[in-house]
Parts: structure tokens; C-alpha cells; sequence
């Protein structure tokens, strides 16, 4: 069930965010739990005084580090930010949020935009935290993004997909993976964006503050894979009334 | 000479260079990236890259987020 994003193979279809935890040793046991292949981490001011690295925590268990440009408001933020990233981290890979206020945190569409473009065109391998918006998510597939990641709901709400009509619009046009980001509150919001046709799933809160981390990433994990299952294997038409599953004929006349 | 490291003044011998002071902040300066008055420096650049009096360097490396 391996995910492929930009010619690389990832094992999991689940990415998990590190933000959130509260310590490195929850985060550890969340990693280890969620069976990723792929985790982000941001891009912050070197604080000598800090114990223990997150890069650490990742490189033990082998999985993929994905820098994000979380905190940006302007195209120039972000595309110096990514760029720094890829200096730190030697990854052409970020993940590009671009937000247009702290309330929502909602993406700013010409801004994210501008910056995807220019990412695209410095060799970065770009994957766009964006809106549920079918056309923006068009235009980035266009700027040449690798993927395109639609939000569900706001950060860190636990809102779930609060439009999974526009979710199948993005995934029905889209000629990259489409990753449900953002907005998953527990294990049937991360089985529905499967359901939908997401190629993947990328989540923090979600687990990092759920009461016990690991237990909720071992439940994402197997929601991913039971979403991608039933998506693989079809669904039957939803229907208005009933229609029976045992024989109508051959019934004793009692 | 004077400069500003992450948004507080520090001050450095004459001819240091971001490496040096990388060094100084860092230590190994593993996962660590380096911008100069908003220019990222590669890493293959830092010991040439001599600080002049005044610059402002951000110093940043990878945290929990995302």
C-alpha cells in the first residue's frame, strides 16, 4: 500500500506531525505506534539551552524528515524559510504553508501560490498545505507542486472534513497525491479522507495531544488503512430505501 | 565588532566568519542553517563567509511542528 510522491516510495500512508507532543519520549512511542514513514517538523531559532533533538527522535526510527514553512505569512518568508530548511535538513522536500491570519490559520491562496512557483522553479519538491478549494489545488498542480494537501478543517480543530465534496472534487481532477492536512480529530475523520480518495493523511494534534499518543496513533494507522482498503474495494451506491439481502423468494408460507 | 545573532547584539572578534561563529552558537552546526542579512549561506560557505560590523544573522535548525 506504498505511497509515491515525486518517483520516492513511502511505506505508510500516514503522515505524522511532531508538533504538539509533549515531550520527545511521547513523540517516540507516537512514531513508533503510527508506523510512519514520513514525520514534519519547523524551522525555528537555534536555542542553545535545548535538550535532545526532534531530528534525533526521527533519524532513530529512520523515517523521512518533511520541513515545514509553519508560521509564514508572505511568499518571501516562506521560500527563505524553505530554503533554509533545505540547508539544515539537505531536503529539497517542504511542506509550504503560507497562512493568511493566527485565528484561522487558514491558507493564503495567492501568496501560497507565489511561493509554490517559486519553490517549483528553485528544485524544491513542494507539497502545499492548502484550502479545500478545487481550483487553487488545480493551480498548484499546475505550478508544479508534488502533491496537493487540502485542509478539512482549521489546525488543530478536530473538526474533521467540513466539506468532503470538495475533498472528491480535488481528488477526482488530481494528477498528484492528494493529502487530507489538517483538521482531523480522530480515527473515522482519517478513514473518511481514505474513503474520499486521499492518497494519504497527514495529522499532529490529532495524536501528539490526544490523551494517550500512542494508543492514538496505532488507531490512525489502522483508520488509514482500513479508509484505503474500502476505497480499493468500492462501496455500494448509497441508497434511499431498502433493499434486502436474503432471498425474497422461497419464503414457508407460515 | 558587533552583530546580531537571532535577534540579540552579540559581539565578535574582527574577521570571524559564520562558520566560526556557527561554532561558537552551535557547536557541531548538524542541522543547523544560516541566513546574513536574508541570504541563506550554504553550509559550504560559511568559513569564507567573513561577518562585517553590523550584519544580522538568524541561526535556525529543525523543532517539533507540523
Amino acid at each position: 500500500m506504498a505511497l509515491t510522491i515525486a518517483g520516492t516510495e513511502l511505506a505508510s500512508r500516514l503522515i505524522l506531525g511532531t508538533g504538539g507532543a509533549p515531550s520527545l519520549r511521547v513523540l517516540d512511542e507516537a512514531i513508533a505506534a503510527s508506523g510512519t514513514s514520513m514525520c514534519t517538523v519547523a524551522m525555528r531559532r537555534l536555542d542553545p539551552g535545548t535538550s535532545g533533538s526532534v531530528l534525533d527522535t526521527l533519524d532513530r526510527h529512520g523515517v523521512r524528515v518533511l520541513p515545514n514553512t509553519a508560521g509564514c505569512r508572505t511568499a518571501r518568508e516562506a521560500v527563505l524559510t524553505a530554503r533554509l530548511a533545505r540547508e539544515a535538513l539537505s531536503t529539497d522536500w517542504i511542506k509550504l504553508e503560507v497562512v493568511a491570519d493566527e485565528r484561522t490559520l487558514l491558507p493564503d491562496g495567492p501568496e501560497l501560490l507565489e511561493a509554490a512557483a517559486q519553490l517549483v522553479a528553485d528544485g524544491f519538491t513542494v507539497l502545499p498545505y492548502t484550502n479545500d478549494d478545487p481550483v487553487l489545488a488545480r493551480r498548484l498542480q499546475q505550478a508544479g507542486c508534488a502533491a496537493v494537501m487540502p485542509l478539512g478543517s482549521p489546525i488543530g480543530s478536530g473538526l474533521g472534513i467540513g466539506n468532503p465534496h470538495n475533498i472528491e472534487l480535488i481528488v477526482a481532477e488530481a494528477r498528484v497525491p492528494v493529502i487530507l492536512d489538517a483538521g482531523i480529530g480522530t480515527a473515522s475523520d482519517a478513514a473518511l479522507a481514505m474513503e474520499l480518495g486521499c492518497a494519504a493523511v497527514l495529522l499532529a494534534s490529532a495524536v501528539t495531544r490526544a490523551q494517550d499518543p500512542a494508543r492514538m496513533a496505532a488507531a490512525m494507522a489502522a483508520a488509514v488503512h482500513a479508509g484505503w482498503l474500502a476505497r480499493g474495494a468500492g462501496r455500494i451506491p448509497k441508497r434511499s430505501q431498502a433493499e434486502a439481502s436474503s432471498p425474497r423468494h422461497g419464503m414457508a408460507v407460515l | 565588532m558587533n552583530i546580531t545573532v537571532n535577534g540579540e547584539d552579540r559581539r565578535v572578534g574582527p574577521g570571524t566568519t559564520l562558520a566560526e561563529l556557527v561554532e561558537q552558537v552551535a557547536g557541531s552546526g548538524r542541522g543547523t542553517a544560516a541566513a546574513v542579512d536574508g541570504t541563506v549561506v550554504p553550509r559550504g560557505g560559511w568559513p569564507a563567509e567573513r561577518l562585517r560590523d553590523g550584519v544580522v544573522v538568524e541561526l535556525v535548525t529543525a523543532v517539533q511542528g507540523g
